[in-house]
């Protein structure tokens, strides 16, 4: 989109196309507004979609030693393949749409939310477990009442991270024209658009600052009894 | 996939300013220059940061919001502001822009595992050194950074992979490099021209991680069944 929403003879900030413009905004709020609740809808389902395949692997690889090395080689490794490349190897089994995008970046967020998952199952001292254990506590009841407690805010921070990360990758599915606010982003670049370009810049750091500070909060809620949440 | 696999037999495809030698040497040369200023900037930051075990919070922060920020925004604000989107040498359109972007990009894990790996030596053996008289520049070249390296080299690697995609994302707006045969066949609808662009990429990312993970061994000072 070109920046012409003004007719010619009205000279304002649009025509001399100036980073920071006043008559973007009130033109192309519905605009923004919808990219911004696609961008976080995306991310949303994506780091959803990780935690909940990453929680069986990370409790698979803990149990038996061996499918460790090939669950976090293997998440390695989808890690390590740029996303642009990645989401593009993805088209020709999920297609052209959304999904392709929510998949690849579930892919990224399972990588650090497992290796957070199995670090702080890892961090639960061992007496703590012996006693836990002592006390008559099955399994099940020592995962949900002790070890996931414990492991908690170390998972908290992997998936902050994860979170934060999506936000930022979700940009690159304006490749595919689903990429939220990286859409309008890489429209705005095309076009030499400057208002478009910072406006849609800002909002994705935002976005990611505002679901950080969420899950911080949460992790607050979650665990009360630590004082200060691991960085 | 026999669309793919005729890409890559087309002789068409291996030569020229689109072909994928050319590509490919941009792409290398962009990652190689980006991972060299970024060293140079970071590293003895981070080193020296490390051995005064100063500034460790303002360098996660620092982590935190390269983060949040997208490949794309940071690339088209340079290319739409200062320093423009005009050629440069031999790595092509929007050189200047996406090397500071790569470069950018490539400090944060260069930064925080250098400084993790310095300040995570053994805290007796810094003062085993201090007491057998060693001077704080002797300690620090011949006990903190070799005991350090590995971490070092882990900071490398990361930053390694994580040029190496940005790279790639960069030819979404602007940018020379591989990911242009990807957004190439975006453009004219060429499925078997993105999957070959694609792997060209991952394959050359796999490598270059695999390449940094056996680095990152030889260099480690005390042997894995020591520790």
């Amino acid at each position: 989109m070109t920046p012409l929403a003004a007719p010619t003879t009205v000279e304002n900030c649009l025509t001399r196309n100036e980073w920071i413009c006043g008559a973007y905004y009130s033109s192309r709020a519905g605009e923004l507004g919808q990219a911004l609740l696609q961008h976080l809808g995306i991310v949303v389902v994506s780091v959803l979609l990780g935690l909940v395949v990453a929680f069986p692997l990370a409790l698979l690889a803990r149990r038996y030693r061996r499918l460790e090395g090939l669950v976090v080689g293997t998440t390695t490794a989808i890690y390590t393949i740029p996303s642009l490349a990645l989401f593009s190897l993805l088209v020709p089994l999920t297609g052209l749409g959304v999904e392709t995008v929510v998949l690849g970046l579930g892919l990224y967020s399972l990588t650090i939310l497992v290796r957070g998952m199995l670090d702080g199952f890892r961090g639960v001292p061992a007496e703590v477990r012996e006693s836990a254990a002592g006390m008559g506590y099955g399994a099940g009841r020592m995962l949900l009442r002790v070890e996931l407690p414990l492991a908690l805010p170390t998972i908290m921070g992997a998936l902050r991270v994860a979170t934060v990360s999506t936000v930022a990758l979700t940009t690159v599915g304006a490749i595919l024209d689903e990429g939220g606010l990286g859409d309008l982003l890489v429209d705005g670049q095309l076009s030499d658009f400057k208002a478009e370009v910072l406006t849609t810049s800002v909002l994705c750091v935002l976005l990611a600052v505002a679901l950080d500070l969420v899950l911080v909060a949460a992790q607050r809620v979650l665990t009360p009894w630590a004082t200060r949440p691991a960085a | 996939m026999n669309g793919v696999l005729s890409w890559f037999t087309d002789p068409a495809h291996w030569r020229g300013a689109s072909g994928v030698p050319t590509l490919l040497l941009q792409h290398s040369l962009l990652t190689a220059a980006a991972l060299l200023l970024a060293v140079l900037l970071g590293l003895p930051t981070a080193v020296w940061l490390g051995h005064r075990h100063r500034g460790g919070t303002a360098l996660v922060n620092f982590a935190n919001v390269g983060r949040a920020v997208p490949v794309i925004a940071l690339l088209s604000l340079l290319a739409l502001g200062f320093v423009g989107s005009a050629d440069l040498g031999p790595f092509g359109r929007a050189g200047m822009a996406t090397l500071i972007t790569l470069a950018l990009f490539a400090l944060p894990p260069i930064v925080t595992s250098t400084y993790v790996g310095m300040t995570g030596v053994d805290p007796e053996i810094v003062e085993a050194a201090r007491g057998m008289g060693m001077s704080e520049l002797r300690l620090l070249r011949d006990v903190e950074l070799p005991l350090a390296l590995p971490m070092v080299v882990s900071g490398l690697r990361l930053a390694l992979v994580q040029v190496w995609a940005t790279a790639t994302i960069a030819a979404i707006v602007a940018g020379p490099g591989l990911g242009r045969i990807i957004t190439h066949g975006y453009d004219s609808d060429s499925p078997s021209e993105v999957i070959a662009g694609s792997i060209i990429v991952a394959v050359i990312a796999l490598l270059l991680e695999l390449g940094m993970v056996l680095l990152q061994r030889a260099v480690d000072p005390l042997p894995a069944h020591s520790r």
